[in-house]
């Protein structure tokens, strides 16, 4: 179904625009084209679908999910609906205090926010029609793998000593019962919305990352990764988290990025290490977090990060090459 | 005269939201009064964790992202 994207594209390029197939600008002008179309119709499609069932889960209801789980089970739980709940990064501060309020240990609740960014349904659908199942599936895993192990060892190393102390001192009110119009056309006048709301926060991220995508897919000749980041430079994977850590977009914006990379001959570890550095680790996200947490944790949070990263990059290159 | 209190980190959605509901107050000519709050105890105060939130009248009308406009019309005429 999706292959109408790629016949636009041919079209768009061979016959309206009338490049040459063999040029170079003729394969950028291609990959923008596919990406651009098919990107923003599965982002528009599939955030309708979840806000027209009301899949998308409140973090209001996630915190009563969590609260009161033993530990082994808060890690999982809180690093899986970190994966399905989406909400916007403006939001990270009263979810973390709210979180925190209800008793949730600080672990579980880094948990949710490591794994949040990096894992969502619009990621897993865009990923797995872009660059397959596979990938994907390994990339969902590391994802969220990744909000497990990190929760562990921040409660582990009690780190809640580098929350804020104005933190716990705030007492939530009881939560907000709102009225939702159930109907139909409610229901479907709501789906519409978010979906404009969330083509309008991420479009330029997207933008961005398929021009990236496609200057690297018509430009950088694949010659110039196999010897700067191939399998076999043992420094890629670090390299790579490093260039990562402070740029910063939104996973869809990414998606198009590893794809011009993956299609490089690029090692599989080495793409995903880069797409967590630069999803998960970002200079505006920890400027919200500074606001409940101390600097001493942040340093810790983004060192550990990149370490796992770096580490699960060398694990899946062994594993998938 | 309604009292609004926008509830928000202060970021661009925030902002979005205070402005549509004072554009849709002065287009249906009903005095209000709207303020943003920021203060992160006050806003959880009131129940909120995904902001931004809207207040009207000391009620929570709403959480989590824009309001949609014919919403904000009905708290206006309500």
């Amino acid at each position: 179904m999706l292959e109408i994207f790629t016949r636009l594209a041919d079209w768009a390029t061979y016959d309206a625009l009338a490049l040459d197939r063999a040029t170079k600008l003729a394969d950028a002008t291609h990959f923008f084209i596919e990406d651009t179309t098919k990107i923003f119709f599965l982002l528009f499609v599939i955030v309708f679908v979840m806000a027209f069932f009301r899949s998308m889960l409140a973090p209001e209801k996630v915190r009563g999910y969590i609260e009161g789980k033993s530990r082994g089970i808060g890690y999982g739980l809180a690093a899986l609906l970190g994966a399905v709940t989406p909400f916007c990064s403006c939001s990270s501060v009263p979810l973390f205090i709210g979180f925190l309020e209800a008793g949730i240990p600080v672990g579980v609740t880094m948990a949710f926010l490591i794994t949040s960014p990096m894992v969502n349904q619009v990621a897993v659908v865009i990923l797995a029609s872009i660059v397959g199942w596979q990938m994907t599936g390994v990339y969902v895993a590391t994802g969220i793998g990744l909000g497990i192990v990190g929760g562990f060892v921040i409660d582990r190393l009690h780190m809640e000593r580098y929350v804020e102390d104005y933190v716990w001192k705030i007492r939530m009110g009881e939560v907000a019962q709102i009225e939702v119009d159930e109907s139909l056309r409610g229901r479907v006048r709501y789906a519409w919305d978010q979906a404009n709301e969330m083509v309008r926060r991420v479009w330029l991220y997207i933008i961005v990352g398929i021009g990236i995508g496609a200057g690297l897919h018509g430009y950088v000749p694949a010659a110039f990764f196999a010897e700067y980041a191939g399998a076999d430079n043992p420094l890629a994977v670090p390299f790579a988290v490093l260039v990562g850590l402070p740029l910063y977009s939104n996973i869809t914006g990414i998606i198009p990025v590893a794809e011009a990379l993956l299609a490089k001959s690029l090692p599989i570890g080495t793409v995903i290490a880069f797409m967590m550095s630069v999803v998960a680790i970002s200079p505006p996200e920890f400027i919200i977090l500074r606001k409940v947490l101390k600097p001493q944790m942040l340093v810790f949070f983004a060192t550990f990060l990149s370490i796992a990263f770096v580490l699960v990059g060398y694990l899946l290159n062994a594993l998938f090459t | 005269m309604k009292s609004f209190k926008v509830l928000g980190s202060g970021c661009k959605n925030c902002v979005t939201a205070a402005k549509l509901i004072e554009d849709k107050a002065t287009a249906l000519g009903v005095e209000v009064e709207i303020e943003k709050v920021t203060d992160m105890a006050a806003i959880l105060g009131y129940g909120v964790m995904s902001t931004p939130g809207v207040v009207m009248d000391g009620k929570v009308v709403h959480a989590g992202g824009i309001p949609q406009p014919d919403k904000v019309e009905g708290w206006l005429k309500g």
